[in-house]
């Protein structure tokens, strides 16, 4: 039954859609492409907190600023790729457990 | 100009500022030159410069000199320029010309004007000419900064400088090693002496708020009763703590027990560098400091027996060594020294115009010794070792004859300069009533006859008796002058050239008249005036009746017993009977090695003070330097970085996800504690 939707619904979906991108990236060791895909759903999360907010406390301005982040996103996820192209021609891998060359 | 100040001061009588100017900077200017263009002036303008500008100044100083005695000039006492002005202590350069002053510029710029001629035969074939003739200009322009200067910093300034040309002059051949020890050892031991006579300088300015002669002397009673506790609950009197070390500093620089080692060896340098510097100027410097301080001293008793006993000290004991040496310079050398601790003695018994009248007649005396051991040298191809000489009056009569006047003034045979001087001392120091007097009578009178004795040993062995060296007739080799046996020379020795012969001339002629002709005035008349100071003028003033009287009434003196005593016992050994030489030296062997080895004074500073200051540098090289700093210090907190590092670098995976959490982690903690802070 679909009763009445209160903040903390908006809030708490948020903030699991959160923790799953933060698994997404700790708990992935394969792929840098997943990696990615968890920081854009990271973003998601951040925007559903602000759609939330901005509907709650009756103020547009969140609204506008989930557009900005929106664009940002585009713009990352485009960068984001372009490097994992760049990383694949030269390692010939996106493993991200063989990506160690920091280690000290 | 501004910088002169003292140009505007008093006219009346006074003497020129320009010419005491001249006096002082004609020699710098040629040392410059000479130093700086020798290689594009040449040997010859190097020496025409340098004999130049002492020369210029040698004739104004006999014109200063005349304008003192004769010309009714006043003292000058003036600053030309102000050196530095810190607080309210404000440092001048400056001019304080008195009978004293003119005296010691006159047998300065003299003896100096001597030497560079004597050096042009001397340092002939030497490939430092130039270098030679610019270090000796350099040391008249700073022993006439010395003596010229009318406050204690300038002169300060000057002991310096003659210091450091002297360091220069010994290590001349900085190739030969025992040069370059020579050199090193007189820099050190100087600067012990260096140390006292700062302190002493540093509490006359303590004391005095100044550094001025002229208000420093007027005002040196204000020192009496003053005290300085230099340990906790020991009061000393002031005057005597600050005479006592500036009189360290004279022990330095004048060669004193026990800072005398320094002397003999500074022999290693050329010997025009040992007539004019190591025998004739720059090691009485420390004599005329004294008598300049005269002032200061006569305030301190206790000061002046410390002078006496180590003057005394040193004319005897120094005078033994020369007795057993073999190296013709240094037996002058170790006379020098002997003769040095004359002048102390007498400074000692406050007669500090006989030890200024000793210290010129010996300037004269000891620098023609020295020209004429050199002119020697020449003459055997640089061979030192008098055992390898003899006969030599037959070859070099000139030579010959100056150092027979020379020997004869040095023992103070009536008539000649030394004479006069030397019983003048004697007499003061038998007449003086201070602790210590006994003991330096017998000690300088003693030192009379081991003066006779070792001065014509030299002479006998020198010039007298068989030929003690052969003559190669094999005139082909001329290049290998340095690697012949002893004793063996490739061509007969013959007389040294006109440059060098005339200097002894010139020397000869005031060592034997000066004595006769100053002894007047500066002993009996008012010659040095209010320059030298003594507290208690001696009661038992003898008349004097004349230079020939004197010398009629030193026929019977002891000390001519003494010296009469020494020619006699050293004609007989060294000249009648030669194998007895060598008889007394097996029969007294314990006392012939212990003069051999100078008292083992050199070997005990060796053990004492150079191992001792080794060991000290090494300590603290090894421990210090090494293992606190370079260990612990430096590689020590570079390796404990490099292990924390090692540990820490485990913590760099090196993986994306990795900071990736630490991330998270450290966002958590953030919160965490700032929720913390404002719930708490």
């Amino acid at each position: 039954m679909i009763g009445h939707l209160t903040l903390a619904h908006y809030i708490g979906l948020g903030a699991v859609l959160f923790c799953i991108s933060v698994a997404g990236i700790f708990i992935n060791r394969k792929n840098v492409i997943v990696l990615l895909m968890a920081i854009e759903l990271m973003l998601l999360a951040v925007n559903m907190n602000f759609v939330a907010f901005s509907r709650f406390l009756g103020d547009v301005s969140g609204q506008v600023f989930v557009f900005f982040i929106l664009t940002v996103a585009a713009a990352e996820s485009a960068i984001g790729l372009a490097i994992l192209v760049v990383l694949f021609r030269n390692r010939a891998t996106i493993n991200v457990g063989e990506i160690d060359s920091m280690k000290g | 100009m501004p910088a002169f100040a003292g140009m505007t001061g008093k006219k009346s009588m006074g003497l020129d500022p320009t010419i005491l100017l001249i006096i002082a900077l004609a020699p710098l200017l040629g040392a410059v030159v000479a130093g700086l263009f020798g290689r594009q002036i040449g040997r010859v303008g190097a020496h025409t410069v340098t004999i130049a500008g002492v020369a210029l100044s040698c004739g104004l100083s006999f014109y200063v000199l005349y304008q003192m005695l004769w010309g009714g000039a006043e003292t000058y006492d003036q600053d030309v320029y102000t050196w530095f002005k810190v607080g309210s202590l404000e440092t001048h350069v400056g001019f304080l010309i008195d009978r004293l002053t003119a005296m010691m510029m006159v047998v300065v710029t003299f003896v100096s004007l001597m030497v560079h001629v004597y050096t042009i035969g001397y340092m002939a074939d030497d490939d430092g000419y130039q270098r030679f003739f610019s270090y000796i200009a350099l040391f008249t322009f700073s022993m006439l900064m010395l003596v010229m200067s009318n406050n204690f910093l300038q002169l300060f300034f000057g002991w310096e400088a003659v210091g450091l040309v002297s360091y220069l002059l010994i290590g001349f051949w900085f190739k030969k090693p025992s040069a370059i020890f020579a050199n090193l050892k007189a820099f050190l031991v100087n600067r012990v002496g260096d140390f006292g006579f700062l302190l002493g300088i540093a509490g006359v300015l303590y004391f005095f708020h100044t550094l001025d002669y002229k208000t420093v002397f007027d005002h040196s009673d204000a020192l009496t009763g003053k005290t300085l506790e230099l340990f906790a609950g020991h009061p000393w009197s002031a005057a005597t703590v600050i005479c006592l070390c500036l009189f360290v500093g004279a022990m330095g620089k004048s060669a004193q027990v026990p800072l005398h080692v320094w002397l003999p060896d500074s022999m290693e340098g050329p010997t025009p560098i040992s007539a004019l510097i190591h025998a004739a100027t720059m090691v009485t410097a420390g004599i005329f400091m004294v008598a300049r301080m005269s002032p200061l001293f006569e305030l301190s008793d206790t000061a002046l027996s410390v002078v006496l006993v180590i003057g005394a000290t040193t004319a005897f004991f120094t005078g033994l060594i020369g007795i057993v040496q073999n190296d013709i310079k240094r037996v002058v050398a170790y006379s020098t020294l002997s003769q040095l601790g004359y002048m102390t003695a007498a400074l000692g018994a406050s007669a500090y115009s006989a030890a200024i009248f000793h210290l010129m007649t010996h300037a004269f005396f000891k620098a023609l010794l020295f020209l004429g051991a050199g002119s020697v040298i020449i003459a055997m191809h640089h061979e030192q070792d008098m055992r390898y000489m003899g006969g030599l009056r037959r070859y070099m009569p000139v030579t010959w004859i100056t150092a027979l006047i020379g020997t004869l003034a040095l023992t103070g045979t009536p008539g000649f300069a030394g004479f006069y001087s030397k019983d003048a001392i004697i007499e003061a120091v038998g007449e003086s009533h201070r602790w210590g007097a006994g003991y330096a009578y017998w000690c300088v009178l003693a030192g009379v006859f081991v003066t006779a004795l070792y001065s014509f040993r030299l002479l006998y062995l020198t010039f007298h008796g068989r030929e003690r060296f052969i003559v190669e007739h094999s005139a082909h080799d001329h290049g290998d002058h340095g690697h012949h046996e002893p004793g063996h020379l490739a061509h007969a020795p013959h007389e040294s050239p006109l440059v060098v012969t005339l200097p002894l001339i010139l020397l000869a002629i005031p060592s034997v008249v000066i004595g006769a002709i100053a002894v007047g005035s500066m002993l009996h008349g008012d010659f040095f005036g209010e320059a030298l100071r003594v507290a208690h003028e001696g009661e038992g003033e003898h008349g004097f009746h004349g230079w020939l009287a004197t010398m009629i009434d030193g026929l019977t003196g002891a000390p001519f017993l003494f010296a009469f005593a020494g020619f006699a016992v050293a004609t007989y050994v060294y000249l009648i009977n030669p194998s007895i030489a060598d008889r007394i030296k097996k029969a007294l062997h314990p006392l012939w090695s212990l003069l051999d080895h100078k008292y083992w004074v050199d070997e005990a500073y060796q053990a004492v003070f150079a191992r001792g200051s080794l060991l000290l540098g090494r300590g603290l090289w090894k421990g210090g330097d090494v293992g606190v700093i370079d260990n612990i210090l430096i590689d020590g907190s570079s390796a404990a970085v490099g292990r924390t590092a090692g540990v820490v670098r485990q913590l760099q995976s090196g993986y994306l996800y990795t900071y990736a959490f630490a991330m998270i982690l450290g966002l958590v903690a953030l919160l965490g504690g700032l929720w913390y802070v404002m719930h708490a």
